[in-house]
């Protein structure tokens, strides 16, 4: 039973991204460039389980949901898309230094971006997403913000004006935590069932979306950012191993039988 | 360390060309000026087709004394004692990667009750075992265990950290990753070691279809993890004379603002859809009782046993065993079909598989060409066969 103690509204800040629509970026085998099949752009689709978990929340206790996201100017659709959802206001992070950035320097980039919005008491991110997929970045969040975190959350079971309880997985185990505020979540998908947008809220509801850049952070040295910021380097990008490959094989039953388990053991699967 | 434009040599033809190369539609050309915008992934894709128009300029920044940091140590993940085996996999792959620097295996290992256990490690490659045992680690929390991470950072300065992509691994991992300000690369699927002791992480990137070669050159320790059955698990050899190295910890790193209310274990009933590894059966089964044949083919492989739609119409299975379009969409490890020729609405649930081994008397069925690995023949025949074959294996190991 979801139990809620009202105690007060809540600050909720839900990181989003923009993600390309189709993940189908292939490498020409034989010049090595990549080809870029679509370009239309949409809001990873693990971000709707945070934005509807936060909404809800706001339904019940009250507060505001601010939406935060780090990309190029254009990102600013996402958070246009999140305020029809429900969100009340959206930040887009965007500046030319933070090109390049890998996990440290896109969570550092999003920590400042929060210190300057405000105080919240929960953050929200999703669980991954579906173009870095690295799924790294709300715990390095939370430590730059010198927050707790907990991720792999599957449930919420009781809210009170102090502290937030909610359950996560962990292998085959069902946690339940009590964690103060402020704290970081990491959602996990089964969650919620997310709304949809909603277009007349869209046209009724016009937020304005802010802009952040290197200049309206606390931290201005550029070398904590972007490509100079980001302790990982890739090194080079290339297509993996033709999953066309096929192999036939035939044969006697128990020359194909031998085959297979040798294949099996091969491939550890056995 | 940046992309320079020299705009001069730029036109209209060439920044269209551009524009298409780059994969993160982080170009673009307005009043005759090419910018780059923060979509940049510093790819570099541009440059090589620039025909000189853009360059990169490699600017040096601060770098650790690598000398400082030796050794690869590997996080122990486990629960109540139990050790993850991704932990042991991780351990042999650490021994390879060791070799190549000639530095040493480290096990970290923290919890409470556990430093007999810890002991183990050895026997899978550890050449020495660092164990933080208190009460107060009994339970996975994550700012008592960061902080114990830091301190055996801080004191033991490993050059590398591999740690298994379990839900408690992609937790602290980062956490303390961001901690040392330091790289981290996450779900790698092939590690190498340099002699300069840069770890070489090789991950799918940019959704999957492109792999990565990642490298963290500048700070240390050099994170990681890594996915279940991604290594293979080394073979246990005793070892007695070896001795854990108990670590202390003052209390007051310890303590959680966050607190447990209680820990439940899961049902392990897993959907189809959840499974790793598939047994697939289709109408090349002849009887409902030729079943046992496939159900314990999938019991040796710890897999799932699926089925076709015929086989559900039918009855011998429930519609939550179906993989296809009318039924269930399916990604396991490995997906073996006996008697499927593939029709398209199976196809289209079972895509996603990583590798599927199809077994199927007619070479001209549909699910050879989907299959990574066909074996044209009889399954009556090369099942039994197969059942011991695997059966010998096991025991021999």
């Amino acid at each position: 039973m979801l139990e809620i103690f009202v105690g007060g509204e809540m600050n909720i800040l839900v990181c989003v991204k923009q993600v390309p629509g189709s993940n189908e970026v292939q490498v020409d085998p034989n010049t090595g460039v990549l080809i870029r099949t679509q370009d239309n752009n949409k809001l990873n689709p693990y971000d709707l389980f945070s934005i509807e978990f936060a909404l809800r929340l706001k339904e019940l206790v009250g507060g505001s949901v601010t939406t935060l996201t780090m990309g190029p100017p254009q990102a600013k659709q996402t958070i246009e898309e999140t305020i029809s959802m429900g969100c009340d206001t959206g930040c887009v992070v965007s500046d030319r230094a933070f090109a390049g950035a890998d996990v440290l320097a896109t969570s550092y980039t999003l920590s400042q971006a929060i210190r300057k919005l405000g105080a919240f008491d929960l953050i929200l991110c999703g669980k991954q997403t579906t173009d870095g997929d690295t799924a790294q970045v709300g715990a390095e969040l939370a430590e730059h913000l010198g927050i707790p975190h907990l991720s792999n959350v599957s449930s919420l079971v009781s809210c009170s004006a102090k502290a937030i309880v909610v359950d996560a997985f962990q292998e085959n185990l069902v946690i339940t935590e009590q964690l103060p505020y402020p704290v970081l979540l990491c959602l996990d998908s089964e969650i919620n069932t997310p709304r949809l947008p909603s277009y007349k809220r869209m046209k009724e509801h016009k937020a304005e979306v802010r802009i952040l850049t290197l200049t309206d952070f606390e931290d201005k040295d550029i070398s904590h950012y972007g490509l100079r910021g980001s302790p990982t380097q890739v090194q080079k990008i290339f297509p993996p191993e033709k999953n066309t490959d096929r192999e036939l094989h035939e044969g006697s039953g128990r020359q194909l039988s031998d085959e297979l388990a040798a294949l099996l053991v091969a491939k550890k699967f056995v | 360390m940046a992309l320079t434009i020299h705009q001069e040599r730029i036109d209209a033809a060439l920044a269209a060309k551009l524009i298409k190369a780059c994969p993160f539609g982080a170009l673009s050309y307005e009043e005759g000026k090419l910018s780059i915008g923060m979509g940049c992934k510093l790819c570099k894709l541009c440059v090589k087709q620039s025909l000189g128009a853009i360059e990169f300029i490699e600017e040096k920044l601060p770098c650790v004394d690598k000398s400082e940091y030796k050794g690869i140590v590997v996080f122990v993940d486990h629960y109540k004692g139990i050790i993850h085996n991704v932990t042991f996999e991780l351990l042999g792959k650490a021994k390879e990667l060791a070799a190549v620097t000639g530095q040493s295996v480290m096990a970290l290992m923290i919890g409470s009750g556990i430093s007999k256990i810890a002991e183990e490690l050895f026997c899978y490659g550890a050449d020495s075992v660092f164990v933080y045992d208190n009460p107060l680690l009994k339970d996975f929390l994550i700012e008592p265990y960061a902080n114990v991470f830091e301190d055996f950072i801080n004191r033991i300065k490993p050059s590398s950290v591999l740690v298994g992509a379990t839900n408690v691994g992609r937790s602290l991992a980062p956490r303390v990753a961001a901690r040392f300000k330091t790289g981290l690369t996450a779900d790698c699927t092939s590690l190498e070691m340099l002699p300069d002791s840069d770890l070489v992480q090789i991950r799918p990137a940019f959704g999957g279809n492109i792999m990565a070669r990642i490298l963290t050159p500048r700070t240390r320790p050099q994170f990681c993890t890594v996915r279940y059955k991604i290594f293979s698990k080394p073979r246990r050899v005793e070892e007695f004379l070896k001795e854990i190295t108990l670590m202390d910890i003052d209390g007051k790193f310890l303590t959680s603002s966050a607190v447990i209310e209680k820990i439940l274990e899961k049902p392990s009933d897993v959907d189809i859809s959840e499974a790793d590894f598939i047994v697939a059966c289709g109408r090349g089964i002849k009887s409902k009782a030729d079943l046992a044949m496939a159900r314990e083919l999938a019991d040796l492989l710890h897999a799932r046993l699926a089925c076709t739609r015929p086989l559900m119409e039918c009855g011998w299975f429930n519609a939550k065993q179906q993989i296809g379009l009318s039924g269930r969409t399916v990604k396991p490890k490995l997906l073996i079909t006996l008697g499927i020729s593939g029709s398209v609405q199976f196809v289209a649930g079972a895509k996603g598989s990583e590798c599927i081994i199809a077994i199927n008397s007619d070479s001209k069925a549909q699910i050879f060409d989907v299959a990574r690995y066909g074996f044209v023949g009889d399954l009556y025949e090369i099942v039994p066969n197969l059942i011991r074959k695997i059966k010998e294996t096991r025991n021999v190991q």
